[in-house]
């Protein structure tokens, strides 16, 4: 060894690998706005579409008017239902086994619904046209409030469904009714809120809400006629779905639809599911035969595509005189709008939110969901979230707080005293789950430490008293949450999508100079996938992660995959993205052993290549096996270095995480402030710590958004009075607070490389973090439950209700 | 409707197009230059994607005319970076502090935290946040933004880059 | 989200500004910076056929000291409001609204003249101007008129500005020295027009209020002066019965909407609050 060779710290640290806070490689592009998203895509010939909407949330389309429309210059088309219907797209299939009007056939039934689609030369002249075509409507009373959805006089909304008494998740209740789903056992949970000592029952109400990314829903569809082929680019977070999509319902074969989803401004969720822009621009595309780009505003975006949540939750927790649980029953009222567009695996109408356990050791639980229509947008799509997690862990994080208070515990205590202990994993729950690993009580031990969580009640204690004096207007609330999340779908046994298995997929080709390239199935929106792919890669087979390229979003060159949302990635793709580098390494121990002239059992590995065992120095680096892979493998061996890997996990992975939120509150104005806010997750192995961070900072943000007060509000005639960035809370810099991120780290057992999934974590542990310091601040006042969002004039309120302001 | 030829000067070029008086600025910059890096985000000067700096001054450019943009100096987020093509130490900033998910706020924010720089060379974090309360991110959380216009800061101001302590 | 087709205008002095929109009557509007018409103009909830923009008109630009006033052409942004050591020096409270409006992209290109001029009952500036007692010149082709800042609010976004006619300048007394003052503006993010505001100037004398006047933003369909409220702290040193006293006075006259920042109890109840809090912070300012 001379002072050249490198050390092993020095080699190891060239690759780049999992644990690196590896510098994002795609931020040398979006830096210099040279990044390509969907609206930069600018294709010869391309025409613009855009809607006409309808300003009522319930009425019957009497008619609808083109002539002056088509009048206008650059107006070269107006689509109807009517029009729709010679192709049989006038209705299309949504995730959840429903079908939503692409276009008003007959009625509409949401405020913004789509009525018509005008074609025109350039987006200047579709709006212009879009003023000009005439609607003729009856307006109809329309149904707002999913609680009385089922009244035996509530409006029929859907007259398509008329006589159906079964949808595609069993039987139907009412005309309003889309489904039931229940599970766990009745039988014990009502004998277990019989025999409780304690018990709580509270509805928590999850409001509606928008992902809302920063950019909106967009297409450009172009058909070729000669050819017979369709191409789109479009903002998609599952690009092969959509493809498949199409497939089915346009009748293009397969392999003649090419969907590329470019760089994505942001997804949450909102660019999981198909809308009735893609649908109009692939058909106006055919009809015109040029290319059309359809482009959402803000207001359509917020109005009409996927929102989120809903929730309506009746939660009653079953204890003992000692905080021990016994017991939880849960009735959801899910409000899913006017069609079930619902972007959830195909079983689970509800998603997964039979996670509603929580961290807690309940020994028996019962959970009924109902879901109906009403006058609203429809969605019900995972805004950060894997599938009614979100939801799921605000139920029972505020349930938990709920409890504690009636016991008169710490909320903290409490916790502790019913998490599943770590040597009870792998934990069955008891709503049907496998929770992989989990340590709860380090985590939690470790996030009250941290903050000095006994000085924190000791200061609330004293400072109630002040309040109680008239010395201060403020009050502090402390939000506790720990949350166990379910990620990674998932299990092809009972995860699909259309009725695909929810695999995710990674194909590695290794250059002969010691580059590659990595295709996946997943497709980042902003996740840096670029970057964390390579550096798995990097790891597993020794290559440095800056020689790796990582490519997604386009169906003709990326392996089949689900996509990315639900924080599936690294748990899926993530997996197939290191079984596919096993494969590499495997065939390239033998190209070593043979090159070495050893038997492979005589190799072992060494950080970026082969040495011979108790011979150090006779190694072979992987960059010179890619070499001799493409000019002197063993004889009968295939030359070449690629490898594709298709991955059905086992089981979900379950990240989970302690958080605590500290907050003041002025009840003069309901004006709060965080103090404090810190967050620790453990999403099993780290793979780049940098991004992980960035991640959680993302997340928490959008929580404190939701939470204090984003929403989607309707008023009672169905107008959204929450359309656009002045009413919408979208937090600025200056009101969003400071966060403070740690971790443990708790592998998950079956996974790969055992990583986890962290995305979505800090949103569903986040949001009750927030309304647990709001309402942990208004307990010592009487108060047992306040609704989000925690908006200024609603926390104003609720000291009201409390009697702050009584003389 | 006729149209008005308009001239002004992007990224240092002297560049010309014909618009209608309604054409937005943004739409000017987007089409007719094919410069897309100044991005549409709200429609509604809420969300500052559409950043760009005209005569010295951060302008949301959905909002204004090109029409109105006659004669002006612009620079949009393609002309931001150094002379010699290495990026500029705001673009720098922004990679080595993680200061951008997405991208899609990310050509806004930089070309405001330019002009932020420019008029306050040494800003503190309240300052930044003030600044930078015209552009919303949907990503970062801009905890990490924050962070990337302090290093940049330091990187101008020729001092070393201290990361605040957590 | 786009405008309407429209002409447009750019004229290099007010009289050829005044002749333009006197020729082309109600089809024409006058554009300012613009951040409340073109948002209308994109929703086609105004369609004007032609606009008259304002920004090629050096005269309605500027800052500057005419005797006991100071006079603000119309076309001043915030930015130029928030760069001038005279503002900051002799009309603090200005500085301090315009720090409160909107974001910095928008206080680049919004005027000062485009903020009173449109009586959008959410503008920060037209209670101010009532507070301040300023004054507003507006020509138009009958000739050149002065009129209070008081007798120019008529409702929402109507004004006693006649059709033809655009507001050039402001002209503002320069406050006492020694003054103290405060705009205490609730909202809901940076960017968003005020829940409740309240600006305060007041005066000292002998420990007590000498001289007191309160403009309220946003609780009304126009800016409100609180005269009744302004009137009951002069001579008192504001304990908390004077302020609650001053609160209610205050309150009794506004009537805000309901809307996505609360209901109108609230809003009543927090414009109290920040009547309150501008005076206690003006009180303690004033020499």
């Amino acid at each position: 060894m001379n002072d050249m060779t490198p050390t092993r710290e020095q080699r190891e640290a060239k690759l780049e690998g999992m644990g690196c806070k590896r510098k994002r490689v795609e931020d040398i592009r979006f830096t210099q706005g040279r990044g390509n998203y969907v609206d930069d895509v600018k294709l010869p010939g391309m025409l613009h579409g855009d809607f006409v909407r309808s300003p009522h949330a319930h009425a019957r389309v009497k008619s609808i008017n083109s002539e002056e429309a088509l009048k206008v210059p650059g107006v070269l088309a107006v689509i109807t239902a009517e029009t729709l219907k010679t192709v049989n797209l006038a209705w299309m299939p949504t995730l959840a086994g429903d079908v939503q009007m692409v276009l008003a056939d007959g009625k509409v039934l949401f405020q913004n619904q789509e009525v018509a689609f005008v074609v025109a030369t350039d987006r200047y002249a579709a709006d212009d046209g879009i003023n000009k075509v005439v609607v003729e409507y009856e307006a109809l009373p329309p149904l707002m409030d999913p609680f009385k959805a089922m009244d035996p006089d509530a409006p029929v909304l859907r007259e398509d469904l008329a006589g159906k008494t079964s949808g595609a998740h069993g039987p139907r209740k009412h005309h309003n009714h889309i489904f039931e789903w229940v599970v766990g056992d009745k039988d014990l949970t009502d004998a277990a809120f019989r025999n409780a000592e304690v018990s709580i029952k509270e509805m928590i109400s999850y409001h509606r809400t928008h992902p809302s990314p920063l950019e909106t829903c967009q297409c450009v569809c172009s058909f070729d006629k000669i050819k017979g082929e369709l191409s789109i680019w479009g903002t998609f977070q599952a690009p092969h779905v959509i493809r498949t999509v199409v497939a089915l319902i346009a009748k293009i074969p397969e392999h003649k639809i090419h969907v590329i989803a470019p760089d994505i401004g942001g997804g949450f969720g909102n660019k999981v599911g198909a809308y009735p822009g893609y649908i109009c621009a692939a058909v106006a595309s055919i009809v015109t035969g040029k290319p059309v780009k359809w482009v959402e505003d803000r207001i359509e975006n917020l109005t009409a595509t996927s929102f989120a949540r809903d929730y309506h939750m009746t939660t009653e927790i079953a204890a003992t005189k000692e905080g021990k649980v016994t017991g939880l029953r849960v009735h959801v009222l899910a409000d899913h709008g006017a069609f079930d567009a619902c972007a959830d695996p195909s079983k689970w109408p509800a998603g997964f939110f039979n996670i509603v356990t929580g961290s807690y050791d309940f020994p028996t639980a019962h959970l009924s969901v109902d879901g109906v229509y009403t006058n609203k947008a429809p969605g019900g799509v995972a805004y950060r979230c894997s599938f009614r997690v979100t939801e799921a862990a605000y139920c029972i994080e505020r349930g938990m707080d709920i409890l504690a208070q009636k016991l008169g515990m710490d909320p903290a205590e409490l916790r502790l005293k019913n998490f599943i202990k770590a040597e009870q994993f792998p934990y069955h729950s008891a709503l049907g789950w496998e929770y992989d690993s989990g340590d709860y009580h380090t985590a939690m031990r470790k996030m009250m430490e941290a903050v000095d969580y006994a000085g924190l009640r000791k200061e609330q204690v004293e400072k109630r008293a002040a309040f109680k004096r008239g010395e201060t207007r403020e009050i502090m609330g402390l939000g506790v949450s720990f949350f166990t999340e379910i990620v990674g779908a998932g299990p092809s046994k009972n995860c699909d999508i259309l009725g695909i298995a929810m695999f995710d997929s990674c194909e590695i080709r290794m250059h002969p100079t010691g580059a590659g390239i990595a295709r996946v199935g997943s497709k980042s929106q902003g996740q840096g996938h670029e970057t964390t792919w390579a550096q798995i890669i990097a790891t597993e087979i020794g290559i440095p992660a800056d020689d790796i390229m990582v490519e997604e979003g386009n169906t003709d060159t990326a392996p089949y995959g689900l996509g990315t949302y639900g924080s599936r990635s690294t748990p899926v793709a993530g997996a197939a993205i290191a079984m596919a580098a096993r494969k590499i390494k495997a065939k390239a121990q033998m190209i070593a052993a043979y090159k070495l002239e050893v038997h492979e059992g005589d190799l072992e590995w060494d950080i970026d290549g082969f040495r011979v065992k108790g011979l150090p120095e006779k190694s072979m680096s992987m960059k010179d096996i890619c070499w001799a892979a493409y000019n002197s493998v063993a004889p009968g061996m295939e030359p070449g270095l690629e490898a594709v890997s298709y991955y059905d996990p086992p089981n979900m992975t379950y990240p989970f995480g302690a958080y605590i939120c500290v907050m003041n509150i002025d009840v003069d104005t309901g004006v709060y402030k965080v103090r404090r806010f810190y967050a620790l997750d453990d999403c099993g192995t780290r793979i780049n710590p940098m991004i992980i961070e960035g991640q959680v900072h993302g997340g928490l943000t959008e929580a404190f958004a939701i939470a204090m007060g984003q929403e989607i509000r309707y008023d009672d005639e169905g107008n959204v009075v929450t359309g656009s960035f002045m009413d919408f809370f979208i937090p600025t810099a200056v009101e969003t607070p400071h966060w403070e991120t740690d971790f443990t780290v708790t592998p998950s057992p079956h996974h790969p490389i055992g990583a986890k999934g962290v995305g979505e974590s800090p949103n569903v542990g986040g949001v009750p973090a927030f309304s647990n310091a709001v309402n942990d601040a208004f307990s010592f006042l009487g108060s047992t439950h306040i609704q989000m969002p925690h908006d200024f004039w609603r926390n104003w309120r609720a000291a009201k209700n409390l009697g702050v302001f009584a003389a | 409707m006729a149209k008005t030829h308009v001239t002004m000067k992007v990224n240092g070029a002297e560049v010309e197009g014909l618009v209608e008086p309604r054409t937005l600025l943004v739409h000017f910059i987007r089409e007719n230059l094919m410069l897309t890096g100044t991005h549409i985000g709200c429609e509604t000067t809420h969300c500052g994607a559409c950043t760009v700096d005209i005569d010295g001054m951060s302008v949301k450019s959905c909002t204004m005319f090109a029409v109105q943009a006659q004669g002006s100096d612009i620079t949009t987020i393609e002309g931001i970076a150094n002379a010699d093509g290495s990026l500029s130490a705001l673009q720098e900033g922004f990679r080595m502090m993680h200061g951008l998910q997405c991208g899609f706020c990310t050509p806004g924010m930089i070309v405001r935290a330019q002009r932020l720089l420019t008029e306050n060379p040494s800003p503190t974090e309240a300052e930044i946040r003030m600044g930078i309360a015209g552009n919303l991110c949907r990503c970062t959380g801009y905890q990490n933004i924050v962070k990337a216009i302090q290093y940049a800061a330091a990187k101008i101001n020729g001092v070393e880059f201290q990361e605040a302590a957590e | 989200m786009i405008p309407g087709p429209f002409s447009y205008h750019r004229p290099a002095t007010v009289a050829d500004a005044i002749k333009l929109l006197s020729d082309l009557g109600d089809d024409a509007r006058p554009l300012a910076g613009g951040h409340s018409l073109v948002p209308m103009m994109k929703l086609r909830l105004a369609t004007p056929e032609h606009l008259i923009d304002l920004h090629g008109i050096d005269g309605l630009k500027g800052i500057r000291r005419d005797g006991a006033n100071i006079v603000i052409g119309a076309m001043t942004t915030q930015h130029d409001l928030l760069a001038s050591s005279e503002i900051a020096g002799s009309l603090p409270i200005l500085h301090e609204t315009a720090l409160l409006i909107a974001d910095p992209q928008v206080r680049y290109r919004g005027t000062l003249g485009g903020n009173v001029a449109n009586g959008d009952p959410g503008n920060d500036m037209p209670a101010l101007m009532l507070t301040l007692g300023a004054s507003y010149r507006l020509e138009g082709a009958s000739g050149v008129r002065d009129i209070a800042a008081s007798e120019f609010y008529q409702g929402a976004y109507f004004t006693a500005l006649e059709p033809g006619e655009i507001l050039t300048s402001i002209l503002i007394p320069v406050p006492a020295a020694g003054h103290g003052h405060a705009y205490e503006k609730l909202k809901r993010k940076v960017g968003d027009y005020a829940t409740a505001a309240a600006a305060v100037m007041l005066t000292k004398a002998n420990g007590k209020v000498a001289t007191c006047a309160i403009g309220l933003t946003n609780l009304s369909e126009t800016p409100l002066s609180a005269d009744a409220a302004a009137k009951l702290v002069i001579g008192t040193s504001l304990d908390d019965a004077t302020l609650k006293n001053a609160a209610a006075a205050a309150s009794a006259i506004m009537s805000p909407a309901a809307d996505a920042r609360g209901p109108v109890e609230y809003r009543k109840h927090v414009g109290g609050i920040m009547v309150m809090r501008a005076l206690q912070r003006a009180f303690a300012k004033a020499a």
